[in-house]
């Protein structure tokens, strides 16, 4: 296992309460963002057990943080080989459900 | 040697010659056209002859497997040289013959499971390939310059008097059979029975020289099945944009899918998402398709009104049989496939061709040709491109030509819809998106005059990926066709490669959407979804009409 750490600042949504979204089992991907004290910024913390994608990681959650601009977030993936297709995917599904509205659209 | 000497009618002396062979030799093991079985060999030796151009029925589906294992059985001593002609390598035997020194030279469309070996053969110096066609191409050369003298073909069943019913899987049958019968060349069927009366004649005995029955019946491949429990939940996401930004932008009602799992994916979300939308009737009215499981609950929901297929599915002969509305069959009942008339129909007659591929350039040229490996592709430059020969209207084909020609002074024309869909990453993280296609490398190994192409980038108008949609028909000029290619390309290093003001640029403009710009809610990309989530839900949607192959019954 590789862990990947990754830090943005600059968001202004905050959350209030926690999500999961994905399963292991159903796909190749668990995701959980929950609120926590960061003075404002986003983390994103990544266990993967796929080696040398640390590039591509870093892409799609820049990706990720510039479409979703959230703030005092703590977001954990643990990834078995999964695509960046389905990182994105289970990414904004989270975070649609969370904020309830859709990703790119008005906060 | 002057005019009146010569003689017009060589090919049919030749032509009797050969028959009076078979007839002397086989003596009673000939009863009118019905060949014992075990003479098969006899009969082969006394009517092909060396340097022979020999159709032998391959089809995507049907195989001619028995007259398959007697030509590579024969003696290269006494039959060598023989230039074959088929529509799909899928046999052993389809390549042994070029091992055995039988045969020495092919023309074909498409060789899937025998890519490999071929390519090993090819190098090996042991074949020459005339040329990889597709369907169409090939069937047409049957009628100008690669014409068979004998054709080898498979049917469910033959009569006393040499008729043929090829029951569902018509196939490539009755193109092979005119080419060779009318042009005095042999054709002999192998049939899986012999029977007294036919359910109905799909070819007629005058037209067949010799029929023979098969010990087992002929090998049909079922190729068309996709296990719904198998579709991805990108794959969800990726059938929703093609139905709303594509399907019901374009009104899109007269279509071919590709065979995959990305196409089996919005067929099941006709009845789901689609009728969602509200567009059932609007939508995906008229298809060329093989009778894909996949499209059962369309047709039950009254998306899906008719079908002509290229070939039959394992599995789907009781539910066609009792939709002849959507389907067409025969006064017998079972449905009639014509492979010829089908890629005629997917090309002239539909809309839109989407499927997917395995690798796409920065010019949008598609391929699914990989090093090592000669495949061909079939139908699939039949159905993804533009036909130039079109000449009616419909909504969706004006709606195309109009935003290729915005802009410019171009006399008013339609375009027909070409898209791929692809995931940006395939297994093993390998990128769908490159600079340069492996075709390259493979045209440079097996000395091919151009690289094998299976869509060319100028008839691609959307390629569709996880990431979003660009429509090519929008660009303007190559540098922004090339960011919106980059643009939907993901993560791979050509979609890192892309400018991203130009992306944003292009997306202002539509050219480059977004789930998010379509209106897509991305909670929604789930298999629940799914119309159908596992073979037996299809079964259950079929009213227990569909009869899966054994393979497929998981449960």
């Amino acid at each position: 296992m590789e862990t990947l750490r990754f830090n943005f600042t600059g968001g202004q949504r905050r959350l209030d309460g926690a999500r999961l979204v994905g399963v292991v089992g159903s796909g190749n991907l668990e995701v959980l963002i929950e609120q926590k004290p960061l003075n404002g910024a986003c983390e994103v913390e990544i266990s993967t057990a796929a080696h040398g994608f640390g590039p591509i990681w870093e892409a799609v959650v820049r990706d990720f943080h510039q479409r979703w601009q959230l703030a005092d977030v703590h977001v954990a993936i643990n990834d078995m080989g999964a695509t960046p297709a389905v990182v994105s995917l289970r990414l904004d599904q989270a975070a649609e459900s969370i904020t309830g509205s859709i990703s790119g659209g008005a906060a | 040697m002057n005019a009146l000497e010569r003689s017009w009618d060589r090919q049919r002396a030749n032509r009797e010659g050969r028959l009076q062979r078979a007839r002397e030799r086989l003596g009673a093991g000939v009863q009118g056209k019905i060949v014992d079985t075990h003479l098969v060999q006899e009969l082969m030796h006394q009517v092909i002859e060396c340097g022979d151009r020999v159709c032998l029925e391959g089809n995507n589906q049907k195989q001619a497997d028995f007259l398959a294992k007697a030509l590579a059985s024969l003696d290269p001593g006494r039959v060598n040289g023989l230039h074959m002609l088929q529509s799909v390598l899928a046999l052993p035997e389809h390549l042994d013959v070029f091992d055995k020194g039988i045969a020495a030279k092919l023309d074909f469309s498409f060789s899937g499971p025998q890519a490999g070996r071929l390519a090993k053969l090819v190098s090996a110096g042991k074949l020459n390939i005339g040329a990889i066609h597709t369907y169409l191409e090939l069937f047409g050369r049957y009628f100008i310059d690669l014409t068979p003298q004998v054709a080898l073909v498979a049917a469910q069943a033959a009569d006393r008097h040499g008729n043929l019913y090829t029951g569902p899987n018509t196939e490539d049958t009755p193109a092979i059979v005119e080419a060779t019968a009318f042009k005095s060349g042999i054709v002999i069927a192998q049939v899986n029975e012999i029977v007294d009366v036919l359910p109905r004649i799909d070819i007629p005995a005058d037209w067949v020289d010799f029929a023979v029955a098969a010990p087992t019946p002929h090998y049909i491949e079922p190729l068309f099945t996709r296990d719904p429990a198998l579709i991805s939940e990108i794959q969800v996401l990726m059938a929703m944009m093609a139905i709303k930004g594509i399907y019901g932008e374009y009104q899109v009602e007269r279509l071919n899918h590709g065979i995959g799992f990305d196409t089996a994916a919005i067929e099941l979300l006709l009845p789901t998402y689609a009728a969602s939308l509200g567009l059932k009737g609007k939508i995906g009215r008229n298809w060329a398709l093989n009778p894909h499981p996949a499209l059962i609950p369309a047709i039950e929901a009254g998306f899906v009104e008719t079908v002509h297929s290229f070939g039959s599915e394992l599995g789907m002969e009781d539910y066609v049989r009792a939709r002849p509305d959507v389907f067409f069959t025969g006064p017998d009942g079972s449905m009639r496939s014509n492979r010829a008339f089908s890629q005629v129909a997917g090309h002239y007659a539909c809309d839109m061709f989407i499927g997917s591929t395995l690798q796409i350039d920065l010019q949008g040229n598609s391929s699914t040709a990989t090093l090592g490996r000669i495949s061909g592709f079939g139908g699939a430059p039949n159905m993804g491109a533009d036909a130039r020969g079109r000449r009616h209207a419909s909504p969706a084909w004006l709606k195309a030509g109009e935003q290729a020609r915005r802009g410019t002074n171009a006399i008013p024309r339609g375009r027909k819809l070409v898209v791929q869909m692809v995931e940006t990453f395939r297994e093993h993280m390998q990128p769908a998106f490159v600079e340069h296609l492996d075709a390259w490398q493979l045209a440079e190994q097996a000395k091919m005059a151009i690289p094998p192409v299976m869509i060319y980038g100028d008839d691609v108008t959307h390629i569709l990926t996880e990431e979003g949609i660009a429509n090519l028909l929008l660009c303007r000029s190559e540098e922004e066709r090339e960011q919106a290619i980059r643009g939907v390309a993901g993560y791979t290093p050509v979609g890192l490669g892309r400018d991203h003001r130009m992306v944003e640029n292009l997306r202002d403009r539509g050219i480059v959407q977004r789930p998010e710009d379509l209106g897509i809610d991305k909670r929604l990309a789930t298999r629940d979804l799914l119309a159908a989530r596992n073979m037996k839900d299809l079964v259950r949607a079929s009213h227990g009409l569909y009869k899966p192959p054994k393979q497929f019954r998981n449960w």
